[in-house]
This record gives structure tokens, C-alpha cells and sequence, in this order.
């Protein structure tokens, strides 16, 4: 893992002396809120519907096991006892008090950590490949390259008061898990026909008010002109993009009114003036900043193979949990292992200070170290010895965090919505709980099969729900929630941003939509291994129209 | 008829303006303004929390009574006077003084 040099270091800590002074001074009235607002946002201080929310940055969503123990710490001291995993792989403290914020964030600084621009018109928290440098699919680690990103973004003079804000997200492997094309920049590490390491960049993804999927602007950018050409896209959009409209000031609209083909044309001019400057990465740099991200030491554990068979024979719910929650390793003694944090009835992403403690033990004692956040709101243990999973399996099903559902139509993702949030409409928490006590049982959610559901309860989207397989929005209408459906959405490589299926259903609605949606699949679906997105993609939306609305359908 | 909602600057905190007790952490507690008049004066007892930095981003809300009790239009404001609906255990619905507000 990354580890903080002098330079990181002397950084953080007089940020936080810096906002503790600054938080003192409002709280003693030398400042007035107009003057503060915009400083508290840029160390990720918000102020919500119950109390103030800190939102702690995880680099690329990676954590030791003594940072996953710190936040465990801040919940308890500072909060209610427990945190949020956003899906921004980022983490969110609900209750917070303004004046315990500044001692938070020094202890936070304490295990290399901060809550810097993870708020603000800047680059914010680089988000990657939950599974790097583990998965068996992958062609190298992103992460090096975020770690890269993260040092160069952080107060670059030039890009801390963009139009809007922007976020970037690598993937090192075809198959993308990182979300890159719903990215104001999505860069696919990958390797050219000499074996030379690169990226593939796709440029204009966003969701929110204006869906728009990311468009690829260049093929192959070699791995040593990352920061040469990022900057160029920035430059681009610093000049050109919308200040006037924040609705519009998104990179997004630009490239979309610009013309892709267009936006990469000034794109590379700007980049000619730039290629050979001091932003050429050397390479020397770029191995020493990929040495911190050695993968551990992985002996082989061959007797992984037997000791999981024979655990299968003896125990059903460790073989379902097995086949749901454990990921293919490079290694073949290993897997990756995501815990859920969605058991049944329970709210997306929340974890308890004793369960990321409990976390913690876990990746210490079978996970060289290491937790990661996905931006699906799990935690996964990426290398964990074949050998030892029914361990880990039983240490799981200890606190509560064994739940078989990865994938499933209970693995949703939520915002906080109208429960915390002060920009919601709608909340989105109890729709998701009872859409998983609905749904409860294992034998049905695995004839279901694959079917991811993401909400949010604005039009912000930080719930993903443009891509959901099946994506449901909450609006306000006449004072009333009212939950938007759209079909067919995806996040992966083979995105698509959902269709809206029809009228809107109240909170006493929804969950029977959503059955009557999945049930219109079960009956339709070629055979079992026709996945919903793959039913949708072949009949379009007609039969799911038709079961929600019936007759209404047919005379629109 | 209008209260008004502000958040306590030093942790957040919802909170409505009384004029005989300051700012209030119980709706039920909260000035009703009935006139254009009495919103006016809520409005300025606003900006002078604000001036003293008691509290930020006042906002005058509609309400209703309902069996006696103060209950906000919006939903918005009736989770903001209890707390998370699926969290009863947290926020201002779990504390013993608490009293729905319809």
C-alpha cells in the first residue's frame, strides 16, 4: 500500500491545523458562514437535514486494516457508531459535531487519511478496480496510476475551482468494475500489441440530471503522458466549460455539445504543447509509486482446493456464499472475498464500529493487511488463501456479515436519501429494505439470478440508478414521494443508461412494481441462464410495460 | 402557517425559533406565525441567529395542525423534527421528551 512520504505527511497535518483554526474562528463568530461554507466543503464537512456529515476520502478504496480500525474509532467517539460507505468508495460520518471535526480529522491524519476535495468544484477522490491487483482478469493494477492522480490533483492551483466537480476512475481489466464510462474521466489501463502499458480514455461520463456514458477520445495513451494529457482535458474544460449554468457545467455537456470527435481534436492540441513538458512521467517515477502496491507475498497454499471441497460437503450456506461472494485471484491458492454489506432488511453500506473492527481482524489475520471498498457499498479482502475461507466464512457469519447476495436483487445500492440527506426528495433507504425483505429468500434471489437494483432519492444520482439494471428514483410530487423506474440500465463495459418505464409509483407501490417486474422477467427469460439485462436487452421494455400498467399501456 | 427551521451552528442540530425560549430543539416548541406580519418578524429573528451565529440556513416552513400538534407539509421537514425513519433509535425521536409531531 501506499505509504505517506515526508512531503504527504507535513501536508495533511497543517490542513487540519489549518481547518481546525478556521472552525474556531466560526465557532467564535470571526467568520461568518458565506466566508466558511466553501472551506468546511473542501475538507468534506456538509451540513445535512439532522447534523453536519464528514465524508472521509478512500484513495482508490483501498484500507489497511489499521485505517478500517480508525474509522471504526471516529464513529465511536465522534458519531452514533457507526459510518456509510458511499458509492464513491468514499466513507460518510452522519453526526458529527462541527467543533469535534477538527480532532477527527487529526486523528484521522494519524493512519495517512483526510476528507480532503472530497467536496467542492475540484478533482475528487479517484475511485478504482475494487479487485486491483487481485484479479485473475486483470492486465496490471490501476492503482499506482491513482495514487499518481491523487498526488498531483490535490490543491493543484490551477484545478481547484473548476466549473464543477469531477471525478476520475481507472479499471485494469475488460471487464470494468469501477463504473469508468458513468466518469468525467475513465481511463482502462491496459497494453498495446508491443506489451507497453497505456489507457484507453473516455471522456463526458455523468449521471444526474443529464445521463450522458462516457465517449473514448483515445485509444492508447502511453502510461508515461497520464498526467500530460489529463491535463490537456482539463485545460480544455477549464476554458470552455460552463460556469454560468450548474445544471450544464459538468464536463459531460461540453464534450456532449462539443462533439466528441471535436473535444478530442482540442484536446490533443492542447496535449502537443504539453507532451514533452515536465508532466512526462518518468518512468523511474512511475515504478517507484507501482513498488508501493507490491502485491503481498503469496505462498502457495495448494491444500486450498481440498480443504473448500470438503467444506462445500459439510455446509450449504458456505457453499452459496461461495459461489456468490468469492472472486477469482491471480494466484490460484486465492480468491477475493466481498463481504456484504446488505444482509437482509439492513440499510446499503452502513457498517457498525464493532463490524469494522471485526473487518479488520479479519483482513489482518487472512488478508495481508488489506480491506477494500466497492463502489457497489461492500468491503472486499482481496487476497485471502483458499485454505482459509470457511475461517473467514465462519468469523463472518459471527457478525453478521456472511450474507450470500452478491450480484442478487438484495446487493442494492442506495443513497442516504430523504432519511439524511438534504438535497433528497425522496428517501431511498426503506424502499431498499423492503425490496430485500420482499425478496428475502436465498432459493429465489439465486432463480433470479444476476439483477442489480440501484437507487437514488434525487436527481443527483448518487445512487447509481441510471445504470441499475433496474434503476429507481425517488421525486417529490405534491409532497409526496413518488419512485421513477427505469429498465436496463447498465455500469459495466457494455454500459447503457436505463429507459424510464412509465408513470412513477407511490412508496406503498414500488416494491410490487419491482415484483411484478421481476416476475414479467422470470416468465419471459429464454431459460435460467438468460440474465434480467439480457431478457431486457432482446424484448425491450413492452412486456414490463404491460404487466405495470396493463391496460393503461396499450391505450398510450 | 409558518415556523422557523435553522441548524445550531456548533453541531448542527435542527432546531426552530420560540420567541420566549430562543432556539428550540422540540418542534412542538416552535413559534406558529398566522400572518404575513408574524412571518416577518420570524424571518428577522432569522437573521439575527444567523448575525449571532447561533445558527445557519434559517427557513421559514409551512405547517399544519393536526390533533393540536405541530406537523410540517413536507416530509422533508417532519424526518428533520424526529430523525431518520430507519433509524428510531438516533436523532431527536429517540431522546425521552420527544413527541411525535403527527
Amino acid at each position: 500500500m501506499y505509504r505517506y512520504d515526508e512531503f504527504d505527511r507535513e501536508f495533511v497535518t497543517s490542513r487540519v491545523a489549518q481547518f481546525g483554526d478556521q472552525v474556531e474562528r466560526r465557532l467564535a463568530g470571526e467568520i461568518t458562514e458565506e466566508q466558511f461554507k466553501p472551506l468546511r466543503l473542501m475538507n468534506g464537512v456538509y451540513l445535512q437535514l439532522h447534523a453536519y456529515m464528514l465524508r472521509v476520502a478512500i484513495p482508490y478504496g483501498t484500507l489497511s486494516s489499521r485505517q478500517l480500525r480508525m474509522l471504526a474509532h471516529i464513529a465511536r467517539t465522534y458519531d452514533r457508531g457507526y459510518g456509510h460507505f458511499t458509492t464513491r468508495q468514499n466513507m460518510q460520518f452522519h453526526w458529527p459535531a462541527l467543533a469535534d471535526i477538527p480532532a477527527a480529522l487529526a486523528d484521522l491524519a494519524s493512519v495517512e487519511m483526510h476528507s480532503i476535495q472530497t467536496s467542492g468544484n475540484c478533482i475528487r477522490n479517484v475511485s478504482a478496480d475494487h479487485f486491483a491487483g487481485a484479479a485473475a482478469d486483470e492486465v496490471a493494477d490501476p492503482r499506482p496510476y491513482a495514487e499518481i492522480l491523487r498526488q498531483w490533483s490535490s490543491v493543484h492551483p490551477e484545478f481547484i475551482f473548476l466549473p464543477r466537480k469531477f471525478k476520475i476512475a481507472l479499471t485494469g481489466a475488460e471487464r470494468d468494475r469501477a463504473a469508468i464510462k458513468t466518469y468525467d474521466i475513465g481511463l482502462h489501463l491496459k497494453k498495446d500489441a508491443e506489451g507497453r502499458l497505456g489507457f484507453a480514455v473516455w471522456v463526458g461520463g455523468g449521471q444526474g440530471r443529464t445521463p450522458l456514458l462516457a465517449k473514448k477520445i483515445r485509444d492508447f495513451l502511453p502510461e508515461q503522458h497520464l498526467l500530460s494529457y489529463i491535463t490537456a482535458i482539463m485545460r480544455v474544460y477549464n476554458l470552455y466549460g460552463r460556469r454560468d449554468n450548474k445544471w450544464k457545467a459538468r464536463i459531460k455537456i461540453l464534450v456532449h455539445e462539443t462533439g466528441a470527435e471535436e473535444f478530442a481534436r482540442q484536446v490533443e492540441a492542447e496535449w502537443e504543447k504539453l507532451k514533452d513538458s515536465e508532466l512526462k512521467l518518468a518512468d523511474a517515477d512511475i515504478r517507484a509509486i507501482e513498488a508501493y502496491f507490491a502485491p503481498p507475498l503469496l505462498v502457495d497454499r495448494p491444500e486450498g482446493d481440498e480443504a473448500v471441497r470438503l467444506a462445500r460437503l459439510d455446509s450449504k450456506s458456505f457453499s452459496d456464499w461461495l459461489d456468490r461472494n468469492v472472486f477469482t485471484h491471480r494466484h490460484p491458492d486465492y480468491a477475493s472475498v466481498t463481504v456484504s454489506l446488505k444482509a437482509i432488511g439492513e440499510t446499503p453500506g452502513d457498517i457498525s464500529d464493532s463490524q469494522m473492527e471485526a473487518v479488520a481482524d479479519l483482513a489482518e489475520k487472512y488478508g495481508f493487511d488489506e480491506a477494500r471498498v466497492s463502489h457497489e457499498q461492500n468491503l472486499v479482502l482481496p487476497h485471502v488463501a483458499r485454505a482459509d475461507l470457511k475461517a473467514v466464512y465462519d468469523e463472518l457469519v459471527e457478525i453478521g456479515l456472511a450474507t450470500a447476495n452478491i450480484g442478487l436483487i438484495t446487493d442494492i445500492i442506495a443513497c442516504p436519501g430523504l432519511d439524511y440527506c438534504s438535497l433528497a426528495n425522496a428517501r431511498s433507504i426503506p424502499v431498499a429494505q423492503e425490496i430485500s425483505r420482499r425478496f428475502a429468500s436465498p432459493e429465489r434471489q439465486a432463480d433470479i439470478g444476476e439483477l442489480k437494483i440501484k437507487m437514488s432519492g434525487c436527481i443527483n444520482a448518487c445512487g447509481h440508478h441510471h445504470v441499475g439494471h433496474i434503476g429507481i428514483l425517488g421525486v417529490e410530487k405534491k409532497g409526496a414521494e413518488l419512485y421513477q423506474v427505469t429498465l436496463g440500465g447498465s455500469g459495466d463495459e457494455n454500459a447503457s443508461l436505463g429507459d424510464i418505464v412509465g408513470r412513477g409509483f407511490g412508496p406503498d407501490e414500488i416494491v410490487d412494481a419491482v415484483e411484478t417486474i421481476v416476475d414479467t422477467y422470470l416468465a419471459i427469460r429464454a431459460d435460467k441462464s438468460e440474465t434480467f439485462l439480457q431478457a431486457y436487452r432482446r424484448i425491450g421494455p413492452a412486456p414490463f410495460r404491460e404487466a405495470l400498467y396493463g391496460r393503461e399501456a396499450k391505450a398510450a | 402557517m409558518k415556523i422557523l427551521a435553522a441548524n445550531r451552528l456548533r453541531d448542527g442540530e435542527a432546531v426552530w425559533f420560540s420567541t420566549e425560549r430562543g432556539w428550540v430543539r422540540r418542534i412542538a416548541e416552535a413559534e406558529i406565525a398566522l400572518d404575513k406580519e408574524a412571518e416577518e418578524r420570524l424571518a428577522a429573528a432569522g437573521q439575527a441567529g444567523k448575525r449571532d451565529n447561533e445558527i445557519v440556513d434559517p427557513e421559514l416552513i409551512d405547517i399544519e395542525i393536526v390533533d393540536g400538534s405541530v406537523r410540517p407539509i413536507r416530509l422533508r421537514e417532519r424526518i428533520r423534527a424526529a430523525g431518520p425513519t430507519i433509524r428510531p433509535d438516533l436523532g431527536k425521536q429517540a431522546r425521552p421528551d420527544f413527541s411525535a409531531a403527527a
